[in-house]
């Protein structure tokens, strides 16, 4: 088991460098090349509505992300300090796709539309995801297999 | 690796080529593009991501964006994108039914709604 911490200040700027240690901790954990693209994709989105929450709420504090290969799996965790509601519905899988075309065909405005975007990226790309909200911030957690895996690939 | 841009017209549409990264870093560089195309008058646009490596929700929103602008014209914005990679983006989000996506530019330009 080896852990990665990487703790940013919210700026746009600094999700393209957790994008980048991502992929780089997970190709070195054995995540399969064929997932690296996801994992890129999914921490970028993370990252994004992390700092996109904190500097809409005039947060300083720093975005954090861990990235953990342990246990045949390689798990990333994105955590900001944002106190929010409990959101409704975003465990699920189903329906978040239909939901961002509708936003988007509705003409819906360009950055709800695009957070919601973010959302529905992560629901289609992740199979492991947990996403929880509270007062002391919030928490995405998502996991890929990695080359310990003993139940073989992921679903592409 | 950073956004590259460049505009054409062909068969009386415009065509804006796309390389590199759209991301939430570079995004505002293609929204700012497409946003002097319209005021321009060019209001039938097709956005070619062949060259495209990476594209986020920030990059999806500039191009619906882009979508609602020309739409208010009564015109078009047309992928083209054969990229599986990015194309899976465009599905999981459902906007294969916002934008039709074309394998090439000639397809795109002969397209008609």
């Amino acid at each position: 088991m080896a852990i990665v911490e990487l703790r940013f200040t919210a700026l746009p700027e600094h999700v393209r460098t957790a994008r980048l240690v991502a992929a780089a901790v997970a190709r070195r954990a054995g995540v399969a090349e064929s997932v690296l693209d996801e994992v890129r994709l999914a921490v970028g989105e993370a990252c994004l509505r992390a700092v996109g929450l904190t500097r809409q709420m005039g947060g300083e504090e720093p975005v954090t992300v861990t990235l953990d290969d342990g246990e045949g799996r390689f798990s990333i965790e994105v955590r900001d300090a944002v106190p929010q509601p409990v959101a409704a519905g975003v465990g699920g899988s189903n329906g978040s796709a239909a939901d961002a075309s509708g936003a988007a065909a509705n003409g819906a405005s360009l950055d709800v539309g695009e957070s919601e975007l973010g959302l529905a990226v992560i629901l289609g790309l992740v199979d492991e995801l947990d996403v929880k909200a509270g007062a002391e911030g919030g928490v995405i957690r998502m996991s890929w297999p990695s080359a310990k895996d003993k139940r073989g690939g992921t679903e592409l | 690796m950073d956004l590259s841009l460049s505009t054409r017209t062909e068969g009386g549409r415009t065509v804006v080529e796309v390389g590199g990264e759209i991301d939430v870093y570079t995004a505002p560089k293609l929204r700012e593009q497409l946003v002097d195309l319209v005021n321009e008058g060019s209001y039938h646009l097709i956005v070619d991501m062949e060259g495209v490596d990476f594209l986020d929700s920030t990059g999806l929103g500039v191009l619906v964006g882009g979508l609602k602008r020309v739409r208010a014209h009564e015109g078009s914005l047309r992928l083209v994108c054969t990229q599986e990679r990015i194309l899976k983006i465009f599905r999981i989000t459902g906007l294969t039914k916002v934008f039709p996506i074309h394998a090439t530019v000639a397809e795109a330009v002969a397209a008609t709604d």
